[in-house]
C-alpha cells in the first residue's frame, strides 16, 4: 500500500536564512581561496615555467658551445693535417735536396780523387820514364864503350846516340 | 521508522529534504547550512594546507590541490575565457570546488546530504554568476552598449528584432540564472530522492513477507549502484555549472556576442 506524503514545503521556495548562509559561507570560501591559496598556486606555476624555460636556455646554451669546441676541434685538426703534410712534403724535399747534394759531393770527390791519381801516375809515370831514360843511357853507354872501346865523353853527342836507340827501341 | 507507524510505504517527499536539527532553531538553521559552512571550512583548510608551501617540485598534497586548480585554471579559464581569464579563475575555482564537495555530501556515508537540494543555495550561486557576468559586460562595453547588445543582436534583419529582442532579453536576465540555479538544484533533488526511495524501499521489503524480503537485496544493490551513478552527475553538475558561468562572462567580455 502506497500512501503519497503530502507535500509539507515547496521545494522551489527559497529560505531567508539559507540565501544568507549561502551568501556568507561561498563569499568566505572566495575570500580565503583568492587571498592565500591563488597566488601561491600561481607563484609555484610561474616559479615552475621559469625554471623549464632556463632549463632550456641553458640546454641550448650548452649546445652552442659544445657545437664551437667541436668545431674548433675540427678546425685545428684540419690544420694539424694541413700542417703534417706540409711538413712531410717539405721534408721529402729537403730528403731529394740531400741525396742530391751528396751525390754531386760524392761525384766531386770520385773526380777529384781520380783527377789526382791520374796526375799522380802521370808524374810517377815521368819521372820512371825519365829514371829510366838515364839509367838506359848510362847503361847502354857503359855498355857502348866496353863493347866499342871508344869513350864517349861527348855528352851531346852521347845523348843523341841514345835517343836514336831509344826510339829504335819503341820502333821496334 | 514513520512509514510502520501509518501502516504503508510511504514514499520520501519534499519533508525529507527539511531535517530537524540538534540545536533545533528550525526556522533559521538546516543540515543544509551547517554543510556549507562545513564544506568551506574542508575545502579552504585542504587547499589552504596544499598551497601554503607551494613549490616548483610538488609534494604529494600540494600536487592533489594543484591538480583541482590546473583544472579549473586551463579547462574552464583559459580555454573558455582567453588571455584575460586569469582574473577570473580564484571566482571559476570556488564555485567549482563549492559546488563540487557540497553535491559529494550526498553520498558521503553519514553526511549523504547534498547541500544544493536546498534550492537557495543554488540560487545564491546563479546570482553570483548572473551578477558578475553582467558587471564585466557593463564595465567592458558601457552599460547603453552592453545592453543594445543584448536587444538588437547586430547582423540580423530590423524586422526580426520584434521577435528576437525579447528573446534575447529574457535569455539574459532570466533563462540564463534560473536554469543554471534550477539544473543544479533539480539534479541534487533527484538524486537524492531516488537514492531515498530505493534505501527506504530496501528497508521497507526487509519487514515484508519471504517474497518481499528476497526482493529486499535487489532494491540496496540498485541503491548502491545509483550512488556511483549520483558521484556522476554531481561531479558533471559542478563542471556544467561553472563552465556555463564561464561561458557567459566569456560572452560579456567579447564585443559582440
Amino acid at each position: 500500500m502506497l500512501v503519497v506524503a503530502e507535500a509539507s514545503a515547496n521545494p522551489l521556495l527559497p529560505h531567508l536564512s539559507e540565501i544568507v548562509a549561502g551568501t556568507i559561507a561561498f563569499s568566505l570560501l572566495y575570500i580565503v581561496l583568492r587571498s592565500r591559496v591563488v597566488p601561491m598556486f600561481e607563484k609555484a606555476f610561474k616559479e615552475r615555467t621559469e625554471a623549464i624555460q632556463g632549463g632550456i636556455e641553458k640546454a641550448e646554451a650548452a649546445q652552442k658551445e659544445a657545437q664551437a669546441a667541436l668545431d674548433q676541434y675540427t678546425k685545428s685538426l684540419a690544420d694539424a693535417k694541413a700542417e703534417a703534410g706540409r711538413i712531410r712534403e717539405e721534408a721529402r724535399a729537403q730528403g731529394a735536396a740531400i741525396i742530391e747534394e751528396m751525390r754531386a759531393k760524392a761525384q766531386e770527390e770520385a773526380d777529384r780523387i781520380t783527377s789526382a791519381a791520374s796526375a799522380a801516375i802521370a808524374a810517377e809515370r815521368a819521372a820512371a820514364i825519365t829514371s829510366l831514360r838515364n839509367e838506359v843511357g848510362n847503361l847502354a853507354t857503359e855498355l857502348a864503350s866496353k863493347i866499342v872501346g871508344e869513350a864517349l865523353e861527348d855528352q851531346v853527342r852521347q845523348s843523341r846516340v841514345v835517343d836514336r836507340f831509344l826510339s829504335e827501341l819503341e820502333h821496334n | 521508522m514513520h512509514f510502520q507507524a501509518r501502516g504503508g510505504f510511504v514514499a520520501p517527499g519534499t519533508e525529507d529534504f527539511f531535517l530537524p536539527t540538534k540545536l533545533g532553531f528550525t526556522s533559521f538553521e538546516s543540515k543544509a547550512i551547517y554543510l556549507a559552512f562545513f564544506s568551506v571550512l574542508l575545502i579552504g583548510l585542504f587547499f589552504y594546507f596544499s598551497s601554503r608551501k607551494a613549490k616548483v617540485m610538488p609534494s604529494k598534497l600540494q600536487f592533489a590541490g594543484e591538480s583541482v586548480y590546473a583544472f579549473v585554471r586551463r579547462d574552464l579559464g583559459e580555454d573558455l575565457i582567453g588571455h584575460e581569464f586569469l582574473r577570473f579563475v580564484p571566482f571559476l575555482f570556488t564555485l567549482f570546488t563549492f559546488v563540487l564537495v557540497n553535491n559529494i555530501f550526498g553520498i558521503i556515508p553519514l553526511i549523504q546530504f547534498p547541500t544544493m537540494s536546498h534550492v537557495s543555495f543554488p540560487y545564491v550561486l546563479a546570482i553570483f554568476s548572473f551578477v558578475v557576468f553582467h558587471y564585466i559586460g557593463i564595465r567592458r562595453q558601457g552599460l547603453g552598449k552592453y545592453l543594445k547588445g543584448i536587444c538588437f543582436m547586430p547582423g540580423v534583419p530590423v524586422a526580426l528584432y520584434i521577435l528576437l529582442t525579447p528573446i534575447e532579453l529574457a535569455t539574459y536576465f532570466v533563462v540564463r540564472p534560473v536554469t543554471l540555479a534550477l539544473r543544479l538544484f533539480a539534479n541534487m533533488f533527484a538524486g537524492h530522492l531516488l537514492l531515498l526511495v530505493f534505501i527506504l524501499g530496501g528497508d521497507y521489503l526487509l519487514h515484508g513477507g519471504i517474497v518481499a524480503k528476497i526482493a529486499s537485496p535487489f532494491s540496496f544493490t540498485f541503491a548502491i549502484v545509483m550512488t556511483f551513478f549520483e558521484l556522476l552527475v554531481q561531479v558533471l553538475q559542478a563542471y556544467i555549472f561553472t563552465l556555463l558561468t564561464a561561458l557567459y562572462i566569456a560572452g560579456a567580455l567579447a564585443d559582440e556576442h
